[in-house]
């Protein structure tokens, strides 16, 4: 257990990082947001439920580091097409907590967020459970695992472009 | 002008070089296409591999209509109307599951899986009342082909087999590329709605136009093969089945190749398993040649979409409202190019796919363009000048040529035309 002080300071830093990521993402800082990554990083955003199994079922993004590499690649070119002209996102983090430590020593945190988003299609607002798991790399915090569930992923959902 | 008037003009709308834009935001002709095309033809509902167990459902669709697919106690596929004959409330409200019966919440009526009313509550209001007469709605007729199902709701008409025509040798050649010459679907659906009109999706599954343009941004950073199959040298097909069926055949440049699972992006040595189970299930030669054509680019029409790694079910919802269901086709007994399969499957289609993103995004584009009058045609005349007949009698094009949509606005045509 770490002290009520570190505790603090502890969630005080995963709040500003998750704020950091927050903003990146809003603001297609593709590379700066990839930068947050380990490099064993995973990115998963499950389809039709919270606990499948992605190595057996589909997911809408199931990513390893270098094909969130090649995500923001892609995005990067100027080219996808569903994101130029780029989405106007502005998305609310909340509901921080500090989950139970993960084996390795990796710090979970969950949110919840809620995302705004505007695009040539329409307005479309998203809603999702954020779970993490945060690590101190040189002495900063990075991402190794991001998974994103969003709340109605078991219907038939718009285009997902921007990064959630 | 309504509906009536219009189908007298079907010619009008649909010339053999360009369409008329309103084909498709009109919301009388999507109402009538529910009742001419989705009412009507064959259209795919479900694979067998679904529902493996007596008495395993899952809920369908063919339009708007939310169907249930069952495997009664006696094996049989079952294509029920999830609503109830009492008072219309829909019986079943999970994606999937095991089930003898089907009990509605409003009423407590129960329905057996195969469709019959097998009780209500208080029965003695019913007294003197033939139950029979009180099963769930079915699916007219109900056909399946190496295990796709597909549902009719006209008592008579062509067969599954006279629909699929030609057609039917892509799903004998799907199959194929499993060792055991099944396809299984065990993966799950990717659900992905565009607000655009259904027709543009249909379209774009055989346009082999596209995709240098609207995919250059993946093919530019993921060292895609993919590219080159839709240049203009290329040496794949574009062909016409007749009834609404299109095919791009990439076979031509798989053959050039003359690689096993190029066309895949991999080779033998990284599916040692796989090549082995193919080439004792039909021998050296056959499985060499099967490996090296692939699985087929084939659009069943209207909704069956056979993208070499995965299987699209195209769901018109309303007129500016489609949802493409998506999923990777699964080889029974290839677990290692099965795992691939889903993995580039979920790379490249469904909301955040690397290719369907943007496909997606130029359906919607391309539903609001039309709104445009003027021009009022959309013009499909792309290599009509320099179609012909392949050995067996079917319309071939380069690949970039628009002979899939022509083939497609002809059978519309046809089945508009014949309401």
């Amino acid at each position: 257990m770490l002290s009520r002080e570190s505790s603090v300071t502890l969630m005080s830093a995963v709040t500003a990082f998750l704020n950091r990521e927050a903003r990146l993402q809003d603001e297609h800082q593709y590379e700066a947001w990839e930068r947050l990554w380990t490099d064993d990083g995973v990115y998963w955003v499950p389809a039709n439920g919270a606990n499948i199994d992605p190595e057996r079922e589909m997911s809408i993004i199931y990513d390893n580091r270098s094909r969130i590499a090649l995500r923001v690649r892609q995005l990067m070119t100027g080219k996808h097409f569903t994101q130029t002209p780029q989405s106007n996102l502005r998305r609310l983090v909340s509901n921080i907590e500090l989950m139970d430590e993960q084996p390795g020593g990796d710090i979970a945190v969950a949110s919840n967020s809620l995302i705004f988003e505007s695009s040539l299609r329409d307005d479309t607002l998203w809603a999702a459970r954020n779970e993490y798991r945060l690590r101190h790399v040189d002495g900063e915090l990075r991402m190794a695992y991001k998974k994103v569930v969003l709340v109605n992923n078991d219907k038939a959902i718009y285009t997902l472009s921007f990064l959630v | 002008m309504n509906v009536v008037r219009r189908m007298a003009q079907w010619n009008e709308l649909i010339r053999p070089d360009r369409i008329h834009g309103s084909l498709y935001t009109d919301r009388s002709i999507f109402e009538a296409e529910l009742q001419n095309i989705w009412y009507r033809t064959w259209v795919y509902v479900g694979h067998e591999s679904e529902v493996p167990k007596a008495n395993d459902y899952v809920v369908k669709s063919i339009g708007p209509q939310s169907v249930i697919m069952t495997r009664d106690e006696q094996g049989k596929i079952n294509l029920l109307l999830n609503r109830c004959s009492h008072r219309g409330n829909q019986v079943c409200s999970y994606e999937r599951g095991n089930a003898r019966s089907f009990t509605c919440p409003f009423h407590s009526w129960t329905f057996a899986n195969d469709g019959r009313l097998v009780g209500y509550a208080f029965p003695d209001g019913y007294e003197g009342q033939d139950r029979a007469e009180l099963a769930l709605g079915r699916v007219t007729r109900v056909e399946s082909y190496r295990g796709f199902v597909f549902g009719s709701f006209a008592a008579d008409g062509p067969t599954l087999k006279e629909h699929l025509g030609g057609a039917a040798e892509t799903i004998d050649r799907l199959v194929r590329t499993s060792p055991e010459g099944e396809v299984e679907i065990t993966a799950g659906f990717l659900k992905h709605r565009v607000k655009a009109n259904w027709k543009f999706i249909l379209e774009n599954e055989c346009d082999g136009y596209h995709p240098a343009f609207v995919h250059t941004s993946i093919f530019g950073v993921a060292d895609s093969m993919i590219g080159k199959l839709y240049g203009g040298a290329s040496t794949a097909l574009t062909r016409d089945y007749g009834n609404g069926h299109t095919e791009i055949d990439l076979r031509p440049e798989f053959r050039k190749r003359d690689l096993p699972m190029s066309w895949f992006g991999t080779s033998e040595e990284r599916l040692p398993d796989y090549a082995a189970r193919m080439k004792a299930a039909y021998g050296d030669t056959a499985a060499r040649q099967i490996m090296i054509d692939g699985t087929p680019h084939v659009m069943i029409f209207p909704n069956l979409f056979i993208a070499e790694i995965q299987m699209f079910v195209i769901q018109p919802l309303g007129v500016d409202d489609s949802v493409q269901h998506v999923t990777a086709l699964q080889f029974k007994g290839a677990p290692d190019l099965n795992r691939r399969l889903r993995q580039q499957t979920m790379g490249s289609v469904g909301p955040a796919g690397f290719l369907l993103a943007d496909d997606s995004e130029m359906y919607e584009r391309c539903h609001r363009g039309v709104l445009a009058r003027n021009p009022e045609w959309v013009f499909l005349g792309r290599g009509e000048k320099r179609e012909r007949r392949d050995e067996l009698g079917f319309k071939v094009g380069h690949v970039t040529d628009e002979v899939p949509s022509r083939g497609i606005w002809a059978h519309y045509r046809k089945l508009m035309e014949a309401a």
